[in-house]
């Protein structure tokens, strides 16, 4: 089933292009992995799923369950099961983890008409997804990425992802900052959340956590565009060549 | 372009007591000279000490100079342009039960969510209504009789209890205090008054419901807590006025004294009328809290949840002159659109150690100005004193400002006195990060101010922390889109 359908994106922020004509086709329970180099607008492709004010599509469509979801607020958008693994995620101050999670959860339980969960099965629940990326209890009483360090917040943010069990994860470099056993921690979490009714967006620099999640498809994005597709051997050949090799006018081989 | 999109999405918030009643008022001339402060102390009926003691205050007064160290900014205030006193015409003659109460003045207070009829509503809550400047009523005072404990307006208690009022009326805030405490004490005209005896545990609630209805006029209400040795009580008072284009002046005072092992808990949800989106309008809301904590082991606790007045000039303070006593100030000061408040308050340790706490939680949006303004002051004799104080400050957009002014006077070197600060901000990063989550921009700042304010919300009464939290959900209404 086609989950993510994205036809000839074109993104401008401040009436400057960003991106440049995109276009990506994502089935349920397909893991895709984005490369490219810094300021490509990786980001920016991943905001604009998410419907960050500001950033103006100029021309394309998105579809996302057969719906045109650039019409929806963020929140429909996240209520409808799209989630966004922050490359930066912010400090809410305040809101504790637990209580954050408590109102996000009953928000997506209420559009599903579904009852808020009780509040026992809600803590267990709690504790057993913050295990999962090795985030103690105590966690949940802190405030919302709260004096967490760089990691730890990485590693929030798949534990929202596990909260909040979405249809379509877009995991913006969460691998960057993270030590070894850390990035270990969370590509497992990652693999243990992969379903077949739950696709992934994997936006990230490095090989490393291609190697735990093993991608069934790899693009790279060069200047607003996906400028080649291919398995997850592509991520090698990126890895060996750099991206210089793309711009020394290969871009096009399939 | 991110805090602008808040600032576009900001719109006029809901005041939603601003109705008018229609009662026929009795009022005093415009102006202030002796002749209006001897008709207020006959429409009293007050006894002569009283007439000395206000013109006593009034010549001070005279003397005096508004102050203008806040960081508060307004035209010039025309003393004499001022009605000092108005009363519903029904009231000539005060009304000895609610029968004969003008269903008018009832309407009005029910209107406010304060049904005085139907006690059972409110059940353990006792009542004082005031209205512009008298008293409306006051319930369960019957039942609280029983106890000892006296719970009138301050004008039954100068005429009732002449020795209790002439003994600490004016003990703990004297005239001389300051510009607003003078005029409050030359003028003021009702209010509440509480004595709870010796030992005794006052069993409910007691509440002071004030409501400015009159146009161009002042409220200047006085308020005297008495808790005498091993009594407990908990107050609240409450307040609203009428949408009006004009700034009126409230200027109360509010005097509290702690005996021997005594508590009194003072809690206010201060929401009198803001003015509008443009900054026009609202109450000047210049007030004189203090209370004393007299006898050693005493506690005095102040709690307030600050919404409303387009100005807020207040300062809750404890003098610490028991040993062992204690001083407590919880606050919220929430202010949207054009509003300013300076607010805080000052911990005088006297007694051995003494301990006192502050935790002060501003929230400011719109163009508003929101301050802290505290001081700690440790005498030489308050050997084993302890502060602690907490300052946080909530921003909504960066048209608004937060400041904090702490000022820590120690005296001896056994004390300790610690200081926290910390300034945050809804950006529209965070509240998009909300979004992402499933959660809209007006849950999102609901749960954001609610977090921040937990710590002072939970120190009010039950029934009232709901309805203050109700409160600062509504007071930014509109403040997103
Ligand atoms: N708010 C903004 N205003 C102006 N330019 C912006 C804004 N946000 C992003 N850009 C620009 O858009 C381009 C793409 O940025 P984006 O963050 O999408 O890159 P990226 O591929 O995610 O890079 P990285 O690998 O470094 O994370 C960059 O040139 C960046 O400077
Ligand atoms: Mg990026």
């Amino acid at each position: 089933m086609e989950i993510l359908k994205i036809e000839n994106l074109k993104v401008a922020i401040d009436g400057k292009l960003i991106i440049k004509g995109l276009n990506l086709t994502i089935n349920s329970g397909e893991v895709h992995a984005i490369m490219g180099p810094n300021g490509t607008g990786k980001s920016t492709l991943a905001y604009v799923l998410a419907g960050k004010p500001g950033y103006e599509v100029v021309e394309g469509e998105i579809t996302f369950l057969g719906k045109n979801i650039l019409e929806l607020e963020p929140e429909e958008r996240a209520k409808e099961g799209l989630f966004l693994a922050f490359q930066y995620p912010v400090e809410i101050p305040g809101v504790t983890n637990a209580n954050f999670m408590k109102t996000a959860v009953n928000e997506v339980r209420k559009y599903r008409n579904l009852e808020p969960l009780d509040a026992f099965d809600f803590l267990q629940t709690l504790k057993e997804r913050a295990a999962l990326v090795g985030l103690d209890s105590s966690y949940l009483n802190r405030n919302v990425n709260e004096g967490f360090s760089g990691g730890e917040k990485k590693r929030n943010e798949i534990f929202q992802l596990a909260m909040l069990e979405p249809i379509l994860a877009v995991l913006d470099e969460t691998d960057s900052g993270l030590d070894i056993d850390a990035l270990k921690i969370v590509a497992n979490g990652v693999n243990s959340l992969r379903k077949p009714d739950r696709s992934f967006l994997v936006i990230t620099h490095y090989q490393r956590l291609l190697n735990y999640l093993t991608p069934d498809f790899v693009h790279v994005m060069y200047d607003g565009k996906i400028v080649i597709s291919g398995g997850k051997e592509l991520a090698y050949e990126l890895e060996a060549k750099g991206y210089d090799w793309l711009k020394n006018g290969n871009n096009g081989l399939k | 372009m991110a805090e602008n999109d808040i600032l576009k999405e900001i719109t006029e918030r809901e005041y939603k007591y601003g109705f008018v009643s229609l009662i026929e008022q009795e009022y005093a001339p415009k102006g202030l000279n002796e002749d209006i402060i001897r008709f207020i102390w006959e429409k009293k009926k007050e006894p002569p000490f009283m007439l000395e003691w206000r013109l006593r205050a009034f010549r001070y007064w005279q003397s005096m100079k508004e102050p203008h160290w806040a960081k508060v900014e307004y035209p010039p205030i025309d003393y004499q342009d001022i009605h000092y006193y108005a009363a519903p015409k029904s009231f000539k003659d005060k009304p000895k039960s609610l029968e004969e109460v003008d269903p008018e003045i009832l309407r009005t207070f029910e209107k406010l969510g304060i049904p005085l009829r139907e006690r059972e509503r409110l059940a353990g809550v006792a009542v004082d209504a005031v209205l512009d400047s008298v008293s409306v009523a006051t319930t369960f005072k019957e039942k609280l009789e029983e106890l000892g404990i006296i719970f009138c307006s301050i004008n039954e208690a100068i005429r009732n209890y002449p020795d209790l009022v002439q003994k600490y009326l004016g003990s703990v805030v004297p005239y001389t205090d300051n510009f607003f405490a003078a005029l409050n004490s030359a003028v003021f005209s009702d209010g509440s008054f509480v004595y709870v005896p010796k030992g005794v545990r006052c069993p409910m609630e007691l509440s002071t419901y004030f409501r400015i209805n009159a146009s161009e006029t002042g409220q200047f209400e006085r308020t005297l807590i008495i808790a005498d040795e091993g009594s407990y009580v908990s107050y609240l008072e409450g307040c609203t006025a009428p949408i009006r284009d004009e700034n009126q002046l409230h200027a109360a005072v509010v005097e509290l004294i702690a005996l021997k092992d005594a508590e009194i808990k003072y809690s206010t949800v201060q929401n009198w009328y803001p003015g509008d989106k443009e900054g026009k309008g609202g109450i000047y809301n210049f007030v004189t809290k203090r209370g004393i904590c007299l006898g050693e082991n005493s506690k005095i606790s102040w709690t307030q949840v600050e919404t409303g007045s387009a100005i807020t000039w207040k300062y809750p303070s404890c003098i610490l002159k028991g040993d062992n006593s204690v001083g407590e100030f919880y606050s919220i000061a929430l202010t949207n659109n054009y509003q300013q408040a300076d607010t805080g308050t000052k911990m005088i340790h006297l007694g051995k150690n003494t301990r006192s706490r502050i935790v002060s939680k501003g929230i400011a949006a719109g163009f508003s100005n929101n301050s802290y303004r505290g001081l700690v002051q440790i005498s030489k004799k308050a050997v084993g004193a302890r502060n602690f104080s907490q300052c946080d400050s909530l921003l909504l957009g960066d048209k608004c400002g937060a400041h904090t002014f702490p000022y820590i006077e120690v005296n001896n070197s056994s004390s300790i006195v610690e200081h926290e600060a910390t300034t945050s901000k809804i950006s529209d990063e965070i509240l998009f990060y909300c979004n992402q989550r499933g959660i809209s921009k007006e849950d999102a700042i609901g749960l954001i101010v609610n977090g921040f304010s937990r710590e002072v919300l939970n120190q009010l009464p039950m029934e009232f922390a709901v309805e203050a939290q109700k409160l600062l959900s509504v007071s930014l209404e509109g403040s997103v889109g």
